[in-house]
């Protein structure tokens, strides 16, 4: 019994210490999963917390939901990509000083035999027309991300509701619906730099429409409002944006590589 | 693809590298399920017992409530708490979202209606009839409780190791209270989910063979810890 004691207070102990040795400087950033899973924060993020000597806690979820948690006031710094819902963040006073930091492109993927026939599509909306017409399945991403905001607005364009049996509204992150079309032999909008991290051993779907001016996907950076939240950690998240669009994070970010290829494009200056 | 086969040996191969993400995610788990199960117990076996041990009006409705809040979904549990401790509700002064801390206190109310409820069904099969022996025997009334809980102690142990068995298994609450921070709140679970939504499937299952290798040891000494 006297054992039993001496290990639960010992682990209460060590589980205090651990829970509380790192209530040292932590700044919270919300971003898209698109930014963590393509792994470019594992080799942008550490040169910065090494130099201020503190720590970058990354809650990845779909921008929608990391919008929100700036709006709470649950983060210091929101990392995405929905540049109509960055200037709504901006506008309603949530946030302050975004930046652009680096863009991609959205692609249209689906089954090599491209049963819908959108690869001599003119334009996405086009392409988007001709999945409903020949009703397609298409999965979205229905989660209120940036990508599942673009994919809307392309609807928009197309000048179609998609609700149908065809359409599946997965409710998930990028690579589960990447996964899911795979499965499915269906078409889905996807950002460029998770489709690389995915082409070839995780899926076989290919890319069957790009390049279009209205796929453009920038990523921007905003620190959250101080003068709302006056907790947040305003001087250590402006010293974060500025590294990420300074020279070092930029060369950084248009370094950065998966499978051989580039993710992330800087803006020229 | 042979999954499984591909996920032994990735298991394997994150075993043997101590590779270091792994084993932050493993001390995570650990730790949180921990302190949450410690938690739990210090509330859930006092009322479990009291709860048995005595006859009041509206017992049968406290039963059937503790009954209910078993079958909690983990997310419900983690949205409850999250609009507790978001800098928008009212405890959000203290900033306790996205830590492990957060982690605790969803996971410890995740694990107090299991506890309480097996430790209260452990006492349905007891001879209560202990209490009042060791009260002519000059125990105070809390010495006899105490005596009775040491007579059920295996129950009260299932209770223990089945509200370990919850928290340390779920990934609701760790996801949405501690975020899947890398190398500060994200558990094993977290990392399975985050490894399954890359597409990483073997990757996501050796992790699962890890998280069940570690219950097994927990589960392991506990289980020496009752035959003492």
């Amino acid at each position: 019994m006297i054992l039993v004691t001496q290990v639960i207070s010992w682990l209460i102990v060590v589980g205090l210490f651990t829970t509380t040795a790192h209530a040292d400087t932590r700044l919270k950033m919300s971003t898209t999963t698109s930014t963590q899973d393509s792994g470019l924060l594992k080799v942008l993020l550490p040169p910065f917390e090494k130099a201020n000597n503190c720590k970058v806690d990354v809650i990845a979820v779909g921008t929608g939901q990391a919008l929100k948690s700036g709006e709470s006031g649950d983060v210091d710094v929101v990392f995405v990509h929905a540049r109509t819902m960055e200037d709504k963040f901006v506008a309603d006073g949530f946030g302050v000083n975004r930046r652009d930091v680096m863009y991609n492109d959205f692609v249209i993927i689906g089954p090599k035999n491209d049963p819908a026939g959108i690869a001599s599509a003119k334009s996405a909306a086009e392409a988007l027309k001709l999945i409903a017409a020949r009703q397609a399945t298409f999965v979205s991403r229905g989660d209120k991300s940036g990508t599942h905001t673009k994919e809307r607005e392309l609807w928009k364009l197309a000048g179609v509701e998609p609700k149908a049996a065809w359409y599946l509204e997965a409710g998930q992150g990028m690579g589960p619906v990447i996964t899911m079309a795979t499965e499915s032999r269906a078409y889905t909008l996807t950002d460029r730099g998770t489709y690389n991290a995915f082409k070839g051993a995780k899926t076989d779907l290919a890319i069957l429409f790009q390049g279009e001016k209205g796929l453009f996907n920038p990523y921007g950076i905003i620190a959250v409002n101080p003068k709302k939240f006056p907790h947040a950690q305003f001087d250590l998240a402006t010293k974060l944006i500025d590294y990420i669009t300074g020279p070092e994070g930029q060369r950084i970010i248009s370094a950065f590589k998966a499978h051989g290829e580039p993710v992330f494009f800087i803006y020229r200056k | 693809m042979d999954f499984f086969s591909d996920s032994l040996r990735t298991a394997f191969e994150l075993i043997v590298s101590h590779d270091l993400d792994v084993i932050s995610a493993v001390q995570v788990s650990i730790i949180v399920s921990i302190c949450s199960t410690v938690i739990a117990t210090l509330f859930g076996v006092p009322v479990g017992v009291a709860i048995a041990v005595t006859e009041f009006p509206g017992k049968r409705a406290i039963i059937t409530l503790l009954n209910t809040l078993m079958a909690l979904p983990t997310v419900v549990v983690g949205l409850f708490v999250y609009s507790l401790l978001s800098r928008q509700g009212p405890l959000g002064g203290f900033g306790l979202l996205f830590t492990p801390r957060a982690m605790i206190i969803g996971q410890t109310l995740l694990a107090i209606p299991i506890i309480t409820n097996i430790t209260m069904s452990a006492l349905k099969g007891a001879d209560t009839r202990i209490i009042p022996t060791a009260q002519t025997l000059g125990a105070t009334h809390l010495e006899s409780m105490l005596q009775l809980v040491i007579e059920m102690r295996f129950g009260i142990m299932a209770a223990v190791i089945a509200g370990f068995g919850r928290v340390i298994a779920e990934v609701g609450v760790a996801m949405m209270l501690g975020g899947n921070i890398r190398g500060f709140t994200r558990t094993m679970t977290t990392a399975i989910a985050m490894e399954t939504g890359k597409g990483e499937f073997a990757q996501g299952l050796a992790l699962g063979l890890i998280l069940m290798g570690v219950a097994l040891t927990v589960n392991m000494a506990l289980n020496v810890l009752q035959q003492r």
